[in-house]
């Protein structure tokens, strides 16, 4: 690939989230009539190139795996568009709705309970491919199979063991296997390795590196962990109580955070290198407000180091502060 | 898995040991004798009924008696029916069948009505399409088998003329054809809705209520992101996790047709064990009673075997050995 080839692929949007809202009704009272929302995700915009990975950070309960699940339309999402290749897959239905996943796959957070235990990991894993591919059977696609599972460090019996045999690590490659049986474009990989030890997390997360090269995989890389984001990712957004908070190169804002909840999260990494020097530890007060009812203005303004009156008045939008890097904060106005 | 059964049936002896003895004194301690309604004390030598009590081991000691009868048991001889005249075994080889044809045709009219309506209301959910179903299956729970049994032959058989309402076959058909065959599934239909709409609400809310949870488990989402048709979803990875509490019911369902057999059979007037047993009951037939209740205690133990062996069968993650 020359380097304009290159240029064009980088820059060419393979996905792209506008405004995207997901709220779940709370229902009460003695008719169980609507009475309020969880506003689990409240308006998120962002886009993916093609061959990149974005990383999507935030604490627990931000809204990050709901977003995942919305785009893929696990969950129906209550407004917004999520644009893949171009075409509006929100209000897709029935046939146009299942083929839209061939293209999108996920890996799941457990491993344990996304897998089904009845199954046979070959029956897993070549289901996907009977849905959509209905002339390819026997032994072509076991063949198919056993190559798959191979490719993701699995032996070939496994083909023939039930997931419960399998350590966390292993099973988490099943579900790998399981997501590229389709030669998707887009996977989104929601917390793939939050749920296995320190040291398979680092083969599960280079497998994903080899993969993303092999197959011209493109990821949306949901974690909470920024060491694993860092590792992983091009550009990284950060979530906030069910909105992007920023969105910039993993450089840029792992060099210079500009939004005062970033600062805040890259000041609480460990750093090896740093040992026996005292660090400058950004700590927030309170707890994370209610989706239910979230503050007024700028969702982060309670718990804000440099907040001022206009934020709790104000919802900021995001903007392009430098080049690549967009912050939604009221200080860069 | 084999082991395991035979460690189980091995386990069984005990057990069953110590049923033959509660089984035989509480047959002792029904009043009376079998003399007491066969032969007339004011006609008869009161000598001569002593001859024959003395002849029948009735007045040897209680330990000589059981030794007598358990020894004959375990070698197959099961004694010789007091009322009928026949050899027990006889009896009940003449009888089993019938209650077999049964408690089968029952299950599967548990199993069609039970699979339908379970699997549309664990499909939608709190609809009102599942609160009739669920409405419906718990008034079928709550009318004991007696009265529905009653009502049935009212309606169906007095009123509409449907069914037959007593007898197991058409005893003017040759036996072996298919008219006989067809007499016979005629005759047991009505006791068999009967017996079987018994075991269908448990049957049914079990199989919604696990449908719905397992429609919320990790794996189902799993499925759909995969692209998997909804109808495959719940025919396949739901159904196929949720069959698994219903398999091990079939081992309890055994115990249960029995006991509903007996009532059943009874205002059916069908002749079955369970009919039977309350004649033996009525005429202190001592030798059938003695040996239909080891027999029902044998098959409550053989369905609590099947039911652990059939878990294993279903669920992967359970292997025994």
């Amino acid at each position: 690939m020359s380097i304009t080839e290159l240029n064009k692929a980088q820059t060419e949007k393979l996905l792209e989230v506008n405004d995207l809202k997901m709220h779940f009704p709370v229902k009460g009272g003695f008719f169980k009539r609507t009475i309020g929302a969880v506003k689990a995700v409240d308006g998120v915009s962002f886009d993916i190139k093609k061959g990149e990975t974005l990383g999507l950070v935030g604490e627990s309960g931000c809204g990050k795996s709901t977003t995942g699940r919305s785009i893929l339309r696990l969950l129906d999402p209550t407004d917004g568009e999520v644009l893949f290749n171009g075409e509006d897959i929100t209000k897709l239905t029935g046939k146009r709705l299942r083929d839209i996943r061939q293209d999108i796959q996920m890996v799941f957070q457990d491993p344990y309970a996304s897998l089904n235990p009845m199954q046979m990991v070959g029956d897993i894993v070549s289901e996907p491919i009977k849905n959509y591919h209905k002339n390819r059977k026997g032994e072509e696609l076991k063949a198919e199979v056993m190559d798959l599972l191979t490719r993701v460090g699995l032996p070939e019996d496994a083909y023939y063991k039930y997931a419960h045999e399998f350590s966390g690590g292993q099973r988490q490659r099943i579900g790998i296997a399981r997501a590229l049986a389709l030669k998707p474009k887009l996977i989104i990989a929601d917390e793939p390795v939050s749920a296995l030890d320190v040291s398979v997390q680092s083969q599960v997360l280079n497998l994903l590196n080899e993969l993303q090269d092999e197959f011209d995989l493109t990821y949306l890389f949901i974690a909470h962990d920024l060491s694993v984001v860092k590792h992983m990712s091009d550009r990284i957004g950060v979530m906030y109580l069910g909105n992007i908070m920023e969105v910039a190169n993993k450089s840029s804002i792992y060099a210079e955070p500009l939004h005062p909840y970033t600062q805040a999260l890259i000041s609480a990494v460990p750093d090896a290198s740093k040992i026996g020097q005292k660090r400058e530890r950004i700590v927030l007060e309170g707890d994370v407000p209610s989706p239910e009812n979230p503050p007024s203005g700028c969702p982060f303004h309670t718990r804000c180091p440099k907040a001022m009156d206009e934020c709790s008045k104000t919802k900021p939008q995001l903007k392009e502060v430098k080049p690549g890097q967009h912050v939604a904060c009221l200080l860069y106005e | 898995m084999l082991k395991y059964t035979l460690r189980r049936l091995l386990g069984m002896i005990p057990m069953l040991l110590l049923i033959s003895i509660v089984v035989f004194f509480l047959a002792l301690a029904m009043p009376g004798d079998p003399f007491s309604g066969e032969i007339d004390p004011n006609n008869t030598d009161p000598e001569y009924i002593e001859e024959m009590r003395e002849k029948l081991g009735y007045n040897d000691p209680i330990h000589v008696q059981y030794y007598d009868w358990i020894t004959g048991f375990v070698q197959g001889d099961f004694g010789k029916s007091v009322k009928y005249k026949i050899p027990v075994s006889d009896l009940v080889a003449q009888r089993l069948p019938n209650t077999l044809f049964l408690g089968i045709m029952s299950l599967v009219i548990t199993y069609c009505f039970a699979f339908a309506m379970g699997m549309t209301a664990g499909r939608k959910p709190y609809t009102k399409l599942d609160h009739f179903i669920g409405g419906f299956n718990y008034m079928m729970l709550a009318i004991p088998s007696y009265i529905a049994g009653v009502f049935a032959i009212y309606f169906f058989s007095f009123q509409l003329g449907w069914f037959p309402f007593n007898g197991s076959v058409n005893i003017a058909v040759d036996e072996g054809t298919l008219d006989w065959w067809l007499s016979k599934v005629y005759h047991t239909f009505l006791p068999a809705l009967v017996l079987g709409a018994m075991g269908t609400a448990s049957y049914t809310q079990f199989l919604r209520n696990d449908i719905i949870d397992n429609s919320n488990k990790d794996f189902v989402r799993t499925a759909r992101a995969k692209g998997t048709p909804e109808s495959r979803i719940y025919n396949h990875h739901i159904l196929r996790n949720s069959v698994i509490p219903l398999i091990t019911f079939l081992g309890f369902d055994l115990v249960s047709l029995v006991n509903g057999a007996l009532i059943t059979e009874t205002i059916f007037t069908y002749p079955g064990l369970g009919q039977l047993f309350l004649t033996s009951v009525q005429a202190s037939d001592y030798p059938t009673l003695m040996t239909l209740t080891l027999m029902f205690s044998f098959i409550v133990l053989v369905g609590n075997l099947i039911a652990d062996i059939l878990y294993g069968i279903v669920d992967p993650r359970i292997r025994i050995d």
